[in-house]
């Protein structure tokens, strides 16, 4: 059956800790993980609540494919009401966190309410209890991690937590589990920060028992992880050059916005790309990449392990940053580069490594300095305001923004508040590079137009993730696409959004669509899961998901005008490479987009698409 | 004439030694010389020639043979690769 069929329900200001049978019959609508946690948030929580307060809740959840023998079956998601956003939030993580939950016995925890004081939640197979967190609070989530390993006497406990900045009240501080995987955007780690809550260590040697159909299920298994093997993506390029080999595709394609998305090609792009990262520095003949690494199950292994010089100015006086260590995903590689104009790729990792250490989502927090280092340009903020002079390229304005930042010192508060808020703030909104207040990641959608629409519509903000027609526009998978083609692309956007929604709910990590169709996750679903699980019953779990999501945020108060891409790509040209010239046509696919979805002109889901997805 | 020829990730083996810090290299190619001649030149096996752009715009497969290089144009050519 692949559920453990047990929900752990935690009240923080109660400080009690509850099992409550899994709801098998919302399962069989939603599934697990972003769905099924969706379900339980939105059938609990008022649209309108504060992010912040206690009536806010936050939902830890895996899928029925978590610890199962599935090909990157580690993963787990946090649902809650996002307080960079007010839109529904739901953030992914691999790692082995959510394993260890899965293997405890828990299909999901909720947490609700607000705990008098700084607490962590220790769970040990049937055991879950509340315990003392005065000694972690003010600590990172690497020092949280080790401090518990020591506690528990057990370095094979895993722990998701919040740095600082979580405490701080970053808007955008994520939930760190296992030193650098991170459930990072929107913000989920503040909701967690507001509850007191410090981390959520687990042990479980339970196993996931209850297979459906056991043999079917290693059977299906074992060929779909020979896809993966076999697929020159997920089989070669992924383990070998992970995400990062994006970033010269995307700037020779002129998409890669730079310097706040003044510019779509980065001169320095190369210096700070996947190929870079295997070079010997000139400094201490070392390479940047350690090795790669993968998460709980995983048979693609696209993690980095990186390792800065020691002579670096921005860690020539901090050991603890010599070691090897999470190292550059594309996006952040991106967000902490190409954005700002930074080439140097050591202090992009080093940059990285804060986040990791301190709870921050790097694209959240990279794409909020340009704005900054816009605005000092500018001369609308000034060295004595930031502390720091800040032009775009300064590297060192980079780390010391990091760390005050995450610290919440001088201007790392007003820095925590993502760029939309700090923009409005010093009187250039214009300069925010946000959907519903969410910054956007790599992608220009001035140069790949159907991204640009996944942007306006993703129900958690600007988002890559829960659309990626990149893979569509610029690798060919699973059809090319033009990217400066704005026909089809709604259409296009709509079936990527729903496959993923089946994808976010399995347990299972997304990058697997590369080479894996919907076929390949429902031979597992369907032998793992009872209930039938045919490949129309998870493309309807995909678009139900998304419908269910918007009605959530309808409901929060966003409307048709929310589902728009900032001014600047609308109106300022690509001033160079191939998209020059171009804009976004995000306001021609809207129309054709809302239609394919089922909605009306303002956005709203017809009474005749909630009915036959059974909302 | 010339044109500006770039090789990425496990394709960058194929340039000469000296171009594979920048990915680059400037090459010499008789007029007429198609996209498709140039990838024969540096024998890059097909399966991993994916992503041909030229002058950042794709190039579609059937479209290789046909289309006639112009100078100072850039040619860069990825295996499969992806991200995100």
């Amino acid at each position: 059956m692949g559920w453990a069929r047990k929900i752990l329900r935690v009240d923080l200001s109660k400080g009690s800790c509850k099992s409550e049978p899994l709801n098998m019959e919302w399962a069989q609508q939603y599934l697990g993980q972003r769905g099924l946690a969706t379900k339980y948030f939105v059938e609990e929580v008022d649209p309108k609540v504060d992010p912040l307060s206690a009536a806010n809740k936050m939902i830890m959840a895996t899928g029925p494919l978590t610890g199962t023998m599935a090909s990157t079956g580690g993963r787990y998601s946090i649902i809650t009401k996002g307080p960079l956003t007010g839109a529904i939030a739901c953030s992914n993580s691999g790692g082995y966190f959510g394993a260890e939950l899965k293997m405890a016995g828990w299909d999901m925890i909720i947490f609700e309410g607000k705990s008098p004081k700084p607490v962590y939640l220790s769970i040990e197979n049937d055991k879950a209890e509340l315990k003392d967190a005065a000694h972690l609070w003010g600590k990172t989530t690497w020092d949280t991690e080790e401090i518990i390993k020591k506690t528990h006497q057990d370095p094979q406990v895993r722990v998701s937590s919040i740095g600082r900045a979580g405490e701080n009240g970053v808007l955008y501080a994520c939930v760190v589990n296992d030193l650098h995987r991170a459930a990072g955007r929107s913000g989920v780690g503040t909701v967690m920060g507001s509850k007191n809550l410090k981390a959520v260590a687990v042990r479980g040697t339970l196993g996931v028992s209850g297979i459906k159909d056991f043999k079917g299920f290693m059977a299906a298994t074992v060929a779909a992880k020979k896809v993966l093997a076999d697929h020159p993506v997920t089989g070669q390029g992924l383990p070998k050059y992970g995400t990062q080999v994006l970033m010269n595709v995307i700037n020779e394609m002129g998409a890669l916005p730079t310097r706040n998305a003044r510019e779509v090609q980065f001169e320095g792009a190369r210096d700070i790309s996947g190929e870079a990262m295997h070079e010997k520095r000139p400094t201490d003949g070392k390479a940047n990449l350690i090795t790669n690494n993968a998460c709980f199950g995983c048979t693609i292994a696209c993690g980095r392990i990186s390792q800065v010089d020691k002579g670096h100015f921005s860690v020539v006086n901090s050991p603890k940053y010599w070691g090897a260590s999470g190292g550059l995903e594309y996006e952040n590689a991106w967000s902490l580069g190409a954005a700002n104009g930074v080439n140097d790729l050591d202090a992009l990792t080093v940059a990285n490594f804060i986040c990791n250490e301190d709870g921050m989502d790097p694209i959240t927090f990279g794409a909020t300095v340009g704005a900054v280092m816009e605005l000092f340009t500018m001369g609308v903020l000034t060295k004595e305001q930031l502390g720091v002079e800040s032009p775009f390229g300064s590297a060192q304005a980079l780390i010391d923004f990091a760390h005050m930042t995450a610290e919440g010192r001088g201007f790392g508060k007003e820095l925590g508040l993502g760029s939309k808020r700090l923009t409005e703030k010093y009187g250039h909104p214009e300069l925010s590079m946000t959907v519903k207040g969410q910054e956007f990641p790599a992608y220009d959608p001035r140069g790949i137009q159907g991204i640009g629409l996944g942007y306006a519509t993703s129900n958690r903000g600007a988002c890559h993730l829960r659309g990626y027609t990149v893979a569509s526009e610029v690798f060919g998978i699973p059809v090319k696409t033009d990217p400066h083609a704005t026909e089809g692309k709604a259409d296009l956007l709509k079936a990527f959004q729903d496959a993923t929604g089946a994808f976010d709910s399995s347990g299972t990590c997304v990058f697997t669509t590369f080479a894996w169709t919907l076929a390949d996750l429902q031979t597992q679903v369907d032998t793992a899961c009872e209930g039938g699980w045919s490949m129309e019953k998870l493309a309807e779990l995909g678009e139900r998901i998304w419908n269910m999501e918007r009605l959530f945020n309808n409901a929060a108060g966003f409307t048709a005008k929310d589902d728009d891409l900032p001014k600047r790509l609308k109106t300022e040209a690509a001033a160079s490479g191939p998209t020059k010239g171009l804009v976004s046509g995000v306001e021609k696919m809207m129309p054709e987009y809302y239609k394919a979805r089922g909605w009306d002109a303002k956005g709203v889901p017809t009474k005749e698409t909630l009915a036959r997805l059974g909302l | 004439m010339r044109i500006t020829f770039k090789l990425f990730a496990q394709l960058q083996d194929y340039l000469p030694a000296e171009a594979r810090k920048t990915n680059a290299c400037i090459v010499e190619i008789a007029d007429a010389t198609s996209v498709a001649q140039v990838i024969e030149r540096f024998t890059l096996p097909p399966r991993l020639v994916h992503l041909v752009l030229l002058d950042g715009t794709f190039v579609p497969p059937a479209e290789r043979d046909a289309r006639i290089l112009r100078d100072g144009e850039t040619l860069a050519i990825w295996p499969p690769v992806a991200g995100g």
